[in-house]
């Protein structure tokens, strides 16, 4: 057996080196043309920070319209977490507690967002906000509107999967000794439940920060332009290695966020003595073990 | 003996939980409601919407509510467009991507989950940190990141002229988009795949190599069919959004000569107003998609079930 895996080995070895050059490197080069001196994004031209700061009007934090974009993703990003997140934890509660047909409704209906093409939601939106429920402005409220649905499954699906692990014994230990349904479910289901939480509050912030199709769809010009908006509406024309430097907030804070999230995680479950470090805590947040 | 125990004592108790459905239902009720109107709902509106009528004078689209008096004659026309018409480019297009870019991210993204699974070593988690990575730098940086270099005077392009190749990559090029799509969804595949092999029971592999098969068979009679399903499931993954897919083809390529059927999408519903073709095109992509999403839906249900039971 040893003989066979030595020899798949080395050229297995170089193809996932070679992929994790592949996917990482491009990526690399166009961080670092966000500190070109010039203003092109592919010739070196020296090291500065115009694209950053130091430009009055170009640099990212100074130019209006970028900071408009900035202030925009995160007021998106925050507003979508403070109502998807109650909304998604009573869903995944729910929906694996009753039984019978409308168990199976509730989670073919939950489910399915998940797998939808991001078009095929913002595109059903749009009609919608435009010829149904026209009291809905287009910009950030249909925005708004658009991440939560989108994002709902993956907090039903994070906190479904905590639930299943948890089971039923605690709550009904509690119940056993006299607590209430509700004490119970407030002071034994919903602490347990955290760790799912802080997952599902990393993701949500991720994805939204990250989405370009249902904003996009749902946007309403500039007023609700979005920082993956303002990206992509200026890939294509001569934009600066201002463009570049935006990008990289996005990755930065999308970073950010998720080591944050990691640590969090892990130190949890270390501290409440559940096994699985950091492998588990990358799990939740990557939802591989959906 | 305490085996029984334990299945009574879970049974019990859950039978307990259970009991209360009126309880458990209305947790559910917020969120289904939020679902049912703001995304059944709109699905139903894209119907009406694309089985209704043209306004005379303002040429926009004017929904038919009434299922009964819904109006196909624009349908047939888009349909027939989709198979024998103008349109029929767009839809071949998109499959033809779609497979290429499929069977190359497979090609590539399957021993490198399998190196993961299996031979990983020492370095397992530094190697599944680093393939994680992508999975959370924004899709427009990393087309951006192409883009840049892909352009005329940009690094890989300048470095390939020194072997004499000078080829216009972002100008309508199927090459591009395709490798696009490829860079762009590989990591949605890799990871599924590397959860299904490691998964996996790889005794029995070892069983069969001992019982006499070569690698290559262990691989084809034993490997294979413990993992398809999980394989399939990795496929309709990345699949399902690559068929969505306008903007890669959009920063990448940018000419209609590539265009998708998202696109198309994009084109009837943000750039003119024809609200009707648009929602037609929904339509019949998402009537193209059904098939695969239900097929992952049981997929994956039937999965959660082992795992719950």
């Amino acid at each position: 057996m040893a003989l066979t895996n030595q020899k798949y080995n080395s050229p297995l070895r170089f193809l996932i080196w070679g992929y994790i050059i592949w996917s990482l490197v491009p990526v690399l080069i166009a961080v670092i043309y966000s500190f070109n001196d010039g203003r092109s994004r592919t010739v070196w031209q020296g090291f500065s920070l115009r694209w950053w700061i130091t430009d009055p009007y170009a640099s990212i934090f100074r130019n209006d319209e970028t900071r408009n974009a900035i202030s925009n993703s995160l007021v998106l990003a925050f507003a979508t977490i403070l109502v998807v997140t109650p909304l998604g934890i009573a869903l995944a509660i729910g929906s694996q507690r009753i039984r019978g047909r409308s168990a199976n409704f509730v989670q073919g209906l939950t489910s399915t967002p998940l797998i939808t093409p991001e078009i095929v939601v913002g595109a059903a939106l749009l009609l919608t906000f435009t010829r149904l429920f026209t009291a809905v402005p287009l910009g950030f409220v249909a925005q708004l509107l658009g991440n939560v649905t989108f994002s709902l499954a993956s907090v039903v699906v994070i906190v479904r999967a905590r639930l299943v692990s948890i089971g039923a014994s605690f709550e009904e230990a509690a119940r056993d000794l006299g607590a209430t349904r509700w004490q119970a479910l407030r002071f034994v289901l919903l602490p347990m439940l955290w760790p799912s939480v802080m997952a599902s509050l990393v993701v949500v912030f991720a994805t939204v920060i990250d989405d370009f199709v249902i904003t996009s769809f749902l946007s309403a010009g500039v007023s609700s332009e979005t920082v993956p908006l303002r990206i992509y509406s200026s890939v294509r024309g001569g934009a600066t290695p201002a463009l570049n430097a935006l990008a990289t907030l996005l990755v930065l804070t999308s970073f950010a966020v998720l080591t944050i999230g990691l640590f969090g995680l892990s130190t949890w479950r270390k501290r409440h003595g559940e096994r699985g470090g950091l492998r588990a805590a990358l799990a939740d947040v990557t939802q591989l073990n959906s | 003996m305490a085996r029984t125990m334990d299945t009574l004592h879970r049974g019990l108790t859950q039978t307990k939980l259970k009991n209360s459905p009126r309880l458990w239902a209305g947790f559910a009720i917020p969120g289904t409601v939020w679902l049912i109107v703001l995304f059944a709902i709109p699905f139903y509106a894209v119907a009406c919407i694309a089985f209704g009528t043209i306004d005379p004078i303002f040429r926009d689209a004017v929904p038919q509510w009434n299922p009964l008096s819904w109006d196909f004659v624009q349908a047939r026309q888009i349909f027939s467009s989709l198979a024998t018409g103008p349109l029929q480019g767009v839809a071949i297009r998109t499959v033809v991507y779609v497979v290429c870019a499929m069977s190359l991210s497979f090609v590539i993204g399957f021993p490198i989950a399998y190196f993961l699974a299996r031979h990983a070593g020492k370095r397992k988690l530094l190697l599944l940190v680093l393939i994680i990575v992508p999975f959370w730098v924004n899709y427009l940086m990393r087309m951006l990141a192409w883009v840049n270099l892909l352009s005329v005077d940009g690094l890989f392009t300048r470095f390939m002229r020194i072997f004499g190749v000078n080829y216009n990559w972002l100008d309508g090029s199927p090459i591009t988009v395709i490798l696009g799509l490829v860079y762009g969804y590989i990591p949605f595949l890799i990871l599924p795949l590397y959860a299904t092999l490691e998964r996996l029971d790889w005794r029995l592999v070892d069983a069969a190599r001992d019982l006499g098969a070569n690698s290559r068979q262990a691989f084809r009679l034993v490997t294979l069919p413990m993992s398809k399903a999980g394989l399939v499931a990795a496929g309709i993954l990345i699949a399902l959004p690559m068929f969505g897919d306008y903007y890669t083809n959009d920063l990448l390529s940018r000419s209609p000569s590539t265009e998708m059927i998202g696109n198309q999408i994009d084109f009837f519903l943000n750039a003119s107003s024809q609200p009707q073709n648009g929602a037609l095109l929904v339509l019949a992509l998402s009537l193209f998609l059904l098939l695969f999403m239900s097929f992952y839906l049981r997929s994956t249900r039937q999965q959660t079930r082992q795992v719950t039971r």
